[in-house]
């Protein structure tokens, strides 16, 4: 099964080595990572998808609060959480067939935005779940992925009254 | 006032009295200072055993110890003591020093990354760069290792901060740490489900490990099982947590324990585990536990409930301080224990194993009998790891006083330098340590230190000339297959002692055991006992 943990940790260095290192040194799996500062700029969250039976999952929450760096854990699965992540590619526009115009669609399709583009080239960056980011990328392989650069998962709980 | 001046103020601060090391250039400042001090250095020969050393202490005097080593090789040989300090719960605050702050992660001269290499060993670490955090890190340096779940905190300095100028020295009274909040009581509902579960019980049992001794709880448990008529067993770690000939102790449980523990374990309908973290070598197959009976499970971590069983009722909490919760509570029971403890007491008496002992050399079994009815009764017995840590689990007999051993990482050459740590933490007490001649000799070069600062620990050595346990596990396991088990070209221990001038006795059968014994305990000097033991004896024969 899959988790969210939104780690809330002291923002200084070497934390976020101690993070991993825990997840390493027990064999936990990290699916994605993220890691910002907050509002506090003491206090950074990291956001961790991992997955694993149901011991593994608790074991995760456990191990993470025993840590002393770490201030705060909130596990969530992925129905009780907005969850996003953000991703650039670059694509290389094919002169002999001129396939700017595929390209345009699929952004438009997907609601993806052009950021940047060359003679050659163009960026485009889409914000959206795992599983739409995944489809973009399905989508551009066909046409020349040059370079691709994405963000870990960032998650909220959904919002309450 | 410099930082090596504020270290040794702090240390004071917190009544540290002795400390175990070894200097070196990123560390002189501080042995520059402890020379205006009280507090007692003791230079030990190889960095690990300062650990080890520290953690007998620890152990005795139930707070944190302290070790200090220099930078580099210094740091990275203390890690085996602390990683053994960590698996065992053992509260030490260990300082390294380190070279100057601005050549950190340039690679000079005996530099090593200790904070990075020692994280998964240690419960917290610090890497001072301000003097002027000294006071604030040693108070919550302390504070971490002596509470929740005990363990090794580092410190580590660089050599240009113990150096550099503190301004207004002051050790915190307080400690505010917003990641940091121990549970120590337990929560109301579940003591309440506890008492409710025991009301209930035909067949309840308690199992106690190391954590009974680390929140100094032996006589609230005792209290707790005579109440109630709950018989105990216990896990390697938890040994002498009620005497040994307590009526309603029945041993040590495990794969080397006895087997009338493990059945009285297996035949319990509620099993109160207490301070005990379920690991392999007690329960053999933590998953099978839970079958057929009531599993609570009572630790001041919550992560070790449910890590390796998932209990019915967890209860996090210090060990202590739940029994007193559970002391208010009235607790009438439905079903009185008297037949339950009557079948455990039959169990005992005929399930006895049998051993075929050679009569041409010392039968550990016997020996290790009469060695422990010849000793104080507040004596710390202190084992070491191989055959003679299981032979010592097995027959050595605690009435009042401590029996200690490395039981979770298994360290061999821990029981001289722990024997030494507690011997400096209770000089009036009787300290025995116990090894094999393969443990011994990865911590012999520290009669040199008991030497050198009068500690006089009473040291046995169980000679076969093997490394005895790996022995019978490649008898069994690979059918007599021998691979590098073989010690010959040991010293004769004789000229060892000679050479330190130390007293040696040597005992080849049990025909003088007795003597023997009487004039080892006698001496008020340290001891080298000999004994001579069959490489072919086995501590488990099938």
């Amino acid at each position: 099964m899959k988790r969210i943990y939104s780690v809330f940790v002291e923002n200084r260095p070497g934390v976020l080595c101690k993070v991993t290192g825990l997840f390493s040194r027990r064999d936990f799996n990290i699916d994605s990572l993220a890691v910002g500062e907050t509002e506090d700029p003491s206090i950074s969250c990291m956001t961790i998808v991992s997955s694993g039976d149901i011991r593994t999952v608790e074991q995760i929450e456990k191990q993470l609060n025993k840590k002393l760096d770490i201030i705060k854990v909130k596990t969530f699965d992925e129905l009780s959480c907005v969850s996003r992540e953000l991703i650039l590619v670059k694509v290389r526009i094919k002169k002999d067939r001129d396939n700017r115009r595929e390209i345009m669609e699929i952004c438009e399709l997907l609601s993806a935005e052009i950021v940047d583009m060359s003679k050659n080239q163009m960026m485009i960056q889409m914000c959206d779940t795992t599983e739409r980011i995944s489809l973009l990328i399905k989508m551009l392989q066909s046409i020349s992925i040059v370079e691709v650069a994405r963000t870990g998962t960032l998650a909220l709980s959904k919002c309450t009254d | 006032m410099i930082g090596a001046d504020a270290i040794i103020k702090c240390l004071e601060a917190e009544n540290i009295e002795v400390v175990f090391g070894y200097p070196g250039m990123a560390i002189a400042p501080f042995f520059n200072s402890i020379r205006d001090s009280s507090i007692r250095p003791i230079l030990v020969r190889s960095e690990q055993n300062a650990a080890h050393a520290a953690s007998g202490h620890a152990r005795i005097n139930g707070k944190a110890a302290v070790c200090v080593v220099t930078s580099g090789p210094g740091a990275t040989n203390v890690i085996t003591g602390i990683a053994t300090a960590f698996a065992d719960s053992i509260p030490l605050v260990c300082i390294t020093g380190q070279v100057n702050s601005e050549l950190i992660g340039s690679d000079v001269f005996q530099e090593a990354d200790i904070t990075g290499a020692v994280e998964s060993f240690v419960k917290y670490s610090y890497l001072v760069k301000d003097a002027n955090d000294i006071p604030r890190i040693f108070k919550e340096a302390f504070f971490i290792a002596n509470t929740g779940r005990r363990g090794p905190v580092v410190i580590d300095i660089p050599v240009d901060v113990q150096l550099a100028t503190v301004k207004n020295y002051s050790y915190p009274a307080e400690i505010t740490m917003r990641t940091y909040k121990p549970t120590v009581k337990g929560h109301a509902v579940q003591i309440k489900k506890v008492t409710g579960e025991l009301a209930r019980a035909k067949r309840p049992i308690i199992c106690v490990g190391g954590g009974i001794h680390l929140s100094g709880a032996a006589s609230e448990l005792r209290d707790f099982a005579e109440r109630y008529q709950v018989p105990v067993v216990s896990t390697m770690m938890g040994i002498g947590a009620l005497p040994t000939r307590h009526p309603l102790y029945f041993g040590m449980v495990g794969n080397n324990g006895k087997n009338y523990a493990n059945r009285a374990l297996d035949e319990s309908d509620l099993l109160i585990m207490v301070g005990a973290r379920l690991a392999d070598r007690a329960v053999n197959r933590p998953e099978h536990i839970t079958k057929g009976k009531i599993l609570i499970h009572i630790d001041v971590d919550t992560a070790e409930i449910g890590k390796n069983a998932g209990p019915t009722i967890p209860l996090v909490g210090d060990a202590k301080q739940i029994f007193h919760q559970l002391r208010e509570l009235e607790c009438e029971l439905t079903i009185k224990h008297d037949d339950w403890v009557t079948t455990l007491e039959n169990y005992r008496e005929t399930m006895k194993r049998t051993r075929t002992p050679n009569p041409a050399y010392v039968d550990p079994a016997v020996f290790i009998r009469l060695l422990a009815d010849k000793m104080t009764d507040d004596s710390i017995y202190v084992a070491d790891v191989g055959q003679n840590q299981i032979w010592s689990c097995t027959y050595y007999i605690v009435r009042g006083g401590r029996f200690l051993t490395s039981g979770g990482m298994g360290t061999m050459g821990y029981a001289l330098p722990a024997a030494m740590g507690a011997k400096v933490a209770a000089p009036d007490r009787q300290v025995v340590a116990v090894c094999g001649d393969g443990g011994f000799q990865m911590s012999m070069m520290e009669l040199a230190t008991i030497c050198q600062h009068d500690i006089p620990v009473k040291i046995i050595v169980f000679k076969n000339n093997s490394l005895g346990l790996v022995r019978e596990y490649q008898h069994h396991a690979y059918d007599d297959r021998y691979s590098c088990v073989d010690l010959d070209g040991s010293p004769d221990l004789c000229q060892i002692a000679a050479a330190y001038g130390l007293t040696f006795l040597r005992l080849h059968d049990m025909n003088e055991a007795e003597m023997m014994i009487d004039s080892f305990l006698a001496n008020d000097k340290s001891v080298l006992m000999e004994c001579m033991i069959d490489p072919l004896d086995l501590v488990k024969e099938r």
